[in-house]
């Protein structure tokens, strides 16, 4: 594990237990409780989010592929089918920078792409976790660093 | 700046739990764990444990490797949580969801088929619905575990003749 990725891990912990003993306390007296808990977020006791960036995780797979990712090649990659029945486009829809829509469940997505929606690619165990599972329903097979280098870099070239 | 980014949040999360909490939140109030927002609600709406006998939501929990066509296998702490908050609140015997239907699907139970007997198969596959699914595309709050009649929306596409379901 990389050494920035050690770092991240604490917080995140913290904030997923903060979030479940609010949840489990709102139950009894929502606004004190949310109240204290504000007091103490906002003296910066717990931080959300993953801290990582689009960038950062594109920077991440271009070292482990040792090559810059390609738009062009990630935008192919993205909107082709891969052997199976959806490409990463049937969900994530084309361009990703509106509302996807789950290809079986109907479900709205959030947008993919960064310029649509800022939680993306701010997560980098969220983001590992969706393309293991997604790459596996596309491709059967997980998608190699190049791959995912190179739709990353599609994802943040694709303007609003 | 930083500072005042954190107290805006913390206000905006303020009024969020007490807005969630007026609404009647039925997720809040049972303690939905994390990882089921996090995981099952990534793919699809999520479904309220009393729409299956605990047996059903077991058996899906064993074979998450084939989730209805894709691997949903998770670590096995979240999968153990969320077997545990499903059960808990399964449907108990004698009520009306208590059953195994096939493949454990909850629109394949009896009370389901039932519920929605005066919904014209066309409407189903209306590109806003998709797929009997997608509870959302007319239980505007099924996000939040409510279903009720009056809370019902009519998707886009419903032609007057198939109203008759979203009428009684
Ligand atoms: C069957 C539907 C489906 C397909 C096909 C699909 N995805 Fe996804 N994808 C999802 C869902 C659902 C999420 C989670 C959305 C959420 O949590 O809001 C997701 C999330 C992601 C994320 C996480 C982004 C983040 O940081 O939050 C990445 C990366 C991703 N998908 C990449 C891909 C790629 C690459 C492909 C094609 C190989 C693909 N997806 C195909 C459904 C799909």
């Amino acid at each position: 594990m990389p050494d920035s990725a050690k770092v991240q891990a604490a917080p995140r912990k913290v904030s997923a237990v903060f979030i479940k003993t609010e949840i489990a306390l709102m139950k009894k007296n929502p606004l004190a409780v949310g109240a204290a808990l504000c007091a103490l977020w906002a003296a910066g006791i717990a931080q959300a989010g993953g801290g990582t960036s689009p960038q950062a995780q594109l920077q991440r797979w271009n070292a482990q592929a040792e090559e810059a990712g390609q738009a062009a090649r990630g935008k192919a990659f993205f909107t082709q089918r891969h052997g199976g029945e959806w490409s990463c486009a049937s969900c994530h829809g084309n361009p990703p920078v509106a509302d996807g829509r789950h290809a079986v469940t109907g479900k709205t997505l959030k947008p993919l792409a960064p310029a649509g929606n800022p939680v993306a690619f701010s997560d980098q165990a969220r983001a590992d976790k969706w393309f293991r599972r997604n790459c596996k329903d596309v491709l059967s097979r997980e998608c190699t660093p190049r791959e995912k280098a190179d739709v990353l870099a599609f994802l943040i070239q694709t303007p609003r | 700046m930083k500072q005042t980014l954190r107290r805006l949040s913390c206000l905006s999360l303020l009024l969020l739990s007490a807005s969630s909490y007026a609404g009647d939140h039925q997720y809040l109030r049972m303690g939905m764990p994390e990882a089921y927002a996090q995981e099952c609600v990534g793919c699809h709406v999520a479904y309220p444990p009393k729409m299956l006998s605990a047996k059903s939501w077991q058996r899906m929990m064993s074979n998450l490797g084939q989730h209805y066509g894709t691997d949903a296998r998770l670590a096995p702490e979240k999968a153990r949580q969320i077997e545990a908050w499903l059960v808990d609140y399964a449907a108990r015997k004698g009520r009306r969801a208590y059953e195994m239907p096939p493949e454990d699907r909850i629109t394949q139970t009896r009370w389901f088929v039932k519920e929605h007997r005066h919904v014209a198969p066309p409407v189903w596959r209306l590109e806003s619905v998709k797929s009997a699914a997608n509870c959302q595309a007319c239980h505007s709050l099924a996000e939040q575990g409510r279903y009720d009649d009056d809370e019902l929306v009519v998707p886009k596409g419903v032609t007057p003749a198939q109203m008759r379901a979203f009428l009684d």
